[in-house]
């Protein structure tokens, strides 16, 4: 006779907390940050008024620690957050995904001084932080990271250039992976992560790109010219700078993929509300079959987005030794989905898709990348087939 | 500085999907609940009023049935300290002289310097309960204020009331009722912090017992006023949407009003 010794209530569902905090973000989203979504696409400026909104309303203060005035939410509602900003305007939702990226090496492996010199203006958004990893001839592949930086007396002394920078020309603090070992046969660890305060002498922003999509978020190419940091800006210790970033990119990539889904449940919104208002051959264009089906499957495909997204949060928040795949599995599966029910939107737009008198033109545009930036896709695929594969021998 | 704020949940006017019961009572299952806008309005005054004062407390009172707690929190989220909710089976179908002399029955328990209300309520629209409320308590009663200016040490407070040509400047002695409208200022977003802090601020519950109210003189069987029948406005024509150029928008809504006869 089987014994009950403990009976819970399975559930599948988000806490209120998170429904609360889920619910807020949405509405300032919708009256506060949707009306400015096309102008800064068309100005391709890095919407300050906004950034102050997110910090004056606490969700920049979402990934950090209480202890350090943030809220010390868990990944899966700073995903929330980062969804529901993206709805409405992929920028804006770039704005907390990066603060969350740039400060997560400093979180992991930040000494409790460092982490109270750095986070409180983070989590109070006063200060933006920015993640500087990729080099023009070292992207999916950090072995050719050519930034070096030199121990002198107490300081080390960076030299080198960055390139696609998010927020690189707007940040405060500036997260810097550089070479501290060249011996080739150092491997992994070569690499060494750094914390660089701006202004700094010997730092320049050398350009910002011209891109096609998030073009109201500037990407910087940065130039380190000598820069001096002290020996205690180090986060660890030299060596575990490779092993940090790729940490990194198990926290991170989850917020990626919550902007996918926010960019195509964004259009499938746009979409359905076009297809019950356009009227064509005397019904409205949604009651055509080819065009409901396209709808009912770019809902099922940003639903099964979701879903993979928040079950990856949980999974990675638990501490799964799986979390490299979970990570790579959501933002893999929500780039493409975001994709396709970006292109399909435009498709259910006809013409109107196509100009910028409405949105989904600018959200198939803002769905590129998320195939393409902190992992292309096919980087995604390779971390996957990794973990099912193991390593051959 | 101590302010009282009224606050009334009511549906949703964004939702659309209220339906009405079998006695012509709002089926509150059919609708999401909100704080009533023009009390926001008033919360917000008085938000800021605590603010610039650097000191003060704001309570939220409310009479309501058993789910208006979730909507309190709203309030709470932005800064009010605490709620008080006033529920009782009892007052069921009460008419707007029954939720003043309850109101008003609550506010005797309370210390106060002013108490804030909306102007109205969305959903009744009957806009009469804060001054009954003035009137049972004796209070001042200064309505349509676009501005609340309150000088503690004299013990006064001013506002502007809106008028058919302008203002009037009022003045009444502490404490005082005022009612106000969103000329007072947009509410504030909830902070999240606010939104998560607001999880632990107290909300007490009072029966008619607790205030000293007997049953029989609320709720239906005295109510003054009786819904006999609510009907949908008639349906309007089909919205036609002009897409284009503002051009030559403007030119399509010329000749929409030149084939009326309108200009």
């Amino acid at each position: 006779m089987p014994i009950v010794t403990e009976l819970t209530m399975p559930t599948y569902r988000l806490t209120e907390e998170q429904t609360l905090l889920r619910d807020a973000v949405r509405t300032l989203a919708d009256e506060r940050v949707a009306p400015r979504a096309a102008a800064i696409d068309k100005e391709e400026a890095f919407p300050q008024d906004l950034r102050e909104l997110l910090a004056a309303q606490d969700i920049l203060a979402l990934p950090f620690p209480e202890e350090h005035g943030g809220i010390g939410a868990d990944l899966l509602t700073v995903c929330l957050a980062i969804e529901e900003l993206s709805r409405a305007c992929a920028t804006t939702g770039l704005i907390l995904a990066v603060q969350a990226l740039g400060a997560l090496p400093l979180l992991m492996a930040g000494t409790p001084e460092q982490q109270s010199r750095w986070i409180p203006r983070l989590a109070s958004g006063e200060h933006l932080i920015s993640f500087a990893l990729t080099e023009a001839e070292a992207g999916s592949d950090a072995s050719g990271i050519r930034t070096r930086a030199v121990r002198e007396g107490d300081d080390y002394v960076i030299s080198g250039s960055k390139r696609f920078i998010t927020h690189g020309s707007v940040a405060d603090l500036i997260t810097v992976f550089a070479v501290t070992d060249p011996d080739p046969d150092a491997g992994h660890r070569r690499l060494s992560c750094f914390m660089v305060e701006l202004p700094a002498t010997g730092f320049e922003v050398a350009r910002l790109e011209h891109k096609m999509g998030i073009r109201g978020s500037p990407t910087a190419e940065l130039a380190f010219d000598g820069v001096r940091v002290p020996a205690d800006n180090l986060i660890g210790t030299e060596g575990d700078g490779f092993r940090l970033a790729m940490a990194t990119f198990d926290r991170s990539r989850p917020g990626i993929a919550a902007q996918a889904v926010g960019i195509a449940q964004g259009a499938l919104e746009a979409a359905t509300e076009y297809a019950k208002d356009r009227r064509q051959f005397g019904q409205r264009v949604g009651d055509f079959q080819m065009v409901g089906a396209m709808l009912a499957d770019m809902d099922a495909a940003t639903e099964g987005a979701r879903q993979l997204l928040y079950k990856a949060c949980t999974e990675i928040e638990a501490g799964s030794p799986d979390s490299s795949r979970w990570a790579a599995m959501c933002k893999l599966v929500a780039g493409d989905a975001a994709m396709r029910v970006t292109t399909d939107a435009v498709q259910v737009l006809g013409g109107y898709g196509y100009i910028d008198e409405f949105p989904v033109e600018r959200m198939m545009r803002d769905a590129k990348i998320t195939q393409l930036y902190e992992g292309t896709k096919q980087i995604q695929r390779l971390v996957v087939a990794r973990a099912l594969l193991g390593r051959d021998g | 500085m101590r302010i009282v704020v009224l606050v009334k949940p009511v549906p949703d006017p964004a939702s659309a999907g209220e339906r009405l019961d079998a006695d012509a009572r709002l089926d509150r299952a059919s609708v999401p609940a909100v704080v009533n806008g023009n009390d926001e309005f008033a919360l917000e005054a008085a938000l800021k009023l605590i603010a610039t004062a650097g000191e003060g407390e704001i309570t939220l009172l409310s009479m309501a049935p058993t789910s208006a707690p979730e909507t309190l929190r709203k309030g709470l989220a932005m800064g009010a300290h605490r709620g008080v909710h006033v529920t009782d089976p009892a007052l069921v179908g009460s008419c707007a002289v029954s939720t003043a002399t309850v109101l008003a029955a609550a506010l005797r328990k309370l210390e106060y310097d002013m108490v804030f209300a909306g102007i109205e309520a969305s959903d009744g629209i009957g806009g009469i309960v804060p001054a009954a409320v003035a009137a049972h308590l004796g209070l001042p009663f200064m309505s349509y204020a676009a501005a609340i200016e309150p000088d503690m040490a004299a013990r006064t407070v001013q506002v502007r009331r809106i008028s058919p040509t302008g203002y009037d400047l009022l003045e009444a002695p502490m404490p005082a009722l005022i009612a106000g409208t969103q000329a007072l200022g947009e509410p504030r977003y909830p902070s999240l912090k606010g939104i998560m802090a607001a999880r632990n601020k107290e909300i007490v519950t009072w029966s008619l017992a607790d205030i000293g109210l007997d049953a029989g003189s609320v709720g239906t069987a005295v109510a003054t006023t009786t819904v006999l029948d609510i009907r949908m406005p008639p349906a309007r024509a089909a919205t036609e949407i002009v897409r284009g150029t503002p051009a030559e928008g403007a030119g399509r809504i010329v000749d929409f009003l030149v084939e009326r006869r309108i200009i």
